[in-house]
């Protein structure tokens, strides 16, 4: 029959036409992130509560854009820990070197928290209070 | 009162009333083809402004209000102005020789449902239909600009592809009904609507319909991921609402052509007063027009040429020559 390449395309976008859309409405419905997924860092923490960095430093130097900066302070017990621990999400690419390289775990990445658009720029350095908040699901 | 001064009255009245219906068709017309063509793209089209996107198109009104008003340097002012207007006044002309319905006859006079009515409105209407692109041809050549004029040489070739095709197959239905009159050829069809003896005229119209309103296999003149806007790219705010405005009111008429010669226009099952079956089938060509726009692809506007003129144009004379040899000759023709 004449007109077929047109007939075949007018039944694809009629069939389309009484599918669900599959638009999320963002901010009234909200998808569930994957549980591997990484989004924004957070500092781990022991049980007791106390903070897991020791201060080797090695995240400072192997972060690419240079956004992580520690200042340490040294314990009763002659230890060291970060007294701050200041993070620029600004300019942080989420490479996720720092929580690779680190060994004692005390930096990792979220899996849930990946709302933290501001329209600040300052703001998103985000600081040790901050950043101790947080939980990945795929470390529990 | 005089005759004179009711009659002046009727004339506004119908005039107001079509200008309301075709002011809320546009209107929501943007709205319908949004929501239509997302859940085409299993999307869901305007949602967030009132119920289900209803208020929309009143934003999108106020927003084109408040845009700024800008001309290019080196535009021609006076066909700048006048070019939009020029569209959307010669389209609102074509629609008011539209009959929404059989002649009605009220407190003793005798009143048609077209605002002005003409006993060779069919030429009106052609006439009409075919200035409306000068409203695009001037917007392309007063800008001064690359694309609109790019915009407007592919409207000239258009006009030239389309225009003959579009009476030509008219021609059709104005031979079977022996008139130019709207009102007389949708009487003609009370037996039989015209699609069923000129099916091969309504495919032609069909393809020449998509072509006069300008809308998506042949949206050549403001092609827009080829040509920003086309013509109407230099134009804002209100400017460029009345393009739209105009292309829409093309649309409303040419589809209600469509209906009135090949779908036995107000005619129907008496249970429905008789504008509702004109608007009912109406609207499957308003649907036509939306499920296209989702579908095709644009054609190039030589391919457009070589459609019109080496495909249909053949047919479509073959086709009236055949249709005046059954009528002289008496062939199957249910009367």
């Amino acid at each position: 029959m004449l007109f077929k390449d047109l007939r075949k395309g007018l039944a694809v976008t009629i069939g389309y036409l009484f599918r669900r859309p599959v638009t999320v409405q963002y901010p009234d419905e909200k998808l569930i992130p994957p549980v591997r997924s990484r989004w924004r860092h957070y500092l781990g923490v022991f049980p007791d509560g106390k903070i897991r960095c020791i201060d080797c430093g090695l995240c400072e130097r192997v972060c690419p854009p240079k956004v992580i900066k520690i200042i340490p302070v040294i314990n009763e017990d002659g230890t060291k820990s970060a007294g701050k621990y200041e993070i620029d999400l600004g300019r942080c690419m989420y490479c996720g070197f720092c929580v690779e390289v680190c060994p004692e775990l005390a930096i990792l990445m979220s899996s849930e928290d990946y709302e933290f658009a501001n329209y600040d720029r300052d703001k998103l350095v985000y600081q040790k209070e901050s950043l101790l908040k947080g939980r990945n699901k795929d470390n529990e | 009162m005089s005759d004179a001064v009711i009659g002046a009255l009727i004339f506004l009245v119908k005039f107001f009333l079509l200008f309301a219906i075709i002011s809320v068709f546009v209107l929501y017309a943007t709205w319908y083809e949004r929501k239509v063509i997302g859940h085409m793209q299993q999307r869901i089209g305007p949602k967030r402004v009132g119920w289900h996107g209803l208020l929309q198109p009143v934003a999108d009104m106020i927003k084109a209000f408040f845009k700024e008003d800008s001309i290019p340097r080196d535009a021609d002012k006076l066909f700048f102005w006048s070019a939009p207007v020029i569209g959307t006044v010669f389209a609102m002309m074509a629609a008011l020789a539209i009959p929404f319905g059989p002649p009605l006859v009220l407190f003793g006079r005798h009143i048609t449902l077209d605002v002005v009515h003409l006993p060779s409105g069919i030429l009106y209407m052609l006439a009409m239909l075919s200035l409306v692109s000068f409203g695009v041809i001037f917007a392309g050549l007063s800008t001064k600009s690359k694309y609109p004029i790019i915009g407007a040489q592919r409207e000239v070739a258009q006009v030239i592809s389309y225009e003959l095709i579009l009476a030509t197959a008219l021609l059709n239905p104005v031979i079977m009904a022996g008139s130019l009159d709207l009102t007389k050829i949708v009487d003609a069809q009370s037996h039989l609507w015209f699609i069923f003896y000129q099916p091969v005229a309504f495919v032609c119209f069909l393809i020449s319909m998509f072509a006069v309103s300008a809308r998506v296999p042949f949206d050549l003149p403001e092609a827009e991921n080829e040509l920003v806007a086309g013509f109407m790219t230099e134009f804002t705010g209100m400017k460029f609402s009345l393009f739209y405005f105009a292309q829409y009111v093309v649309i409303f008429t040419v589809s209600m052509l469509a209906v009135i010669f090949f779908f036995g226009g107000w005619l129907g099952p008496s249970f429905l007063p008789p504008v509702a079956w004109l608007f009912i089938k109406w609207a499957f060509f308003i649907f036509l027009y939306t499920w296209s726009w989702g579908t095709f692809p644009r054609y190039r506007y030589d391919q457009l040429m070589n459609i019109s003129w080496l495909i249909l144009l053949p047919i479509v004379i073959i086709n009236i020559l055949w249709t005046g040899f059954a009528i002289q000759f008496g062939l199957p023709y249910l009367h």
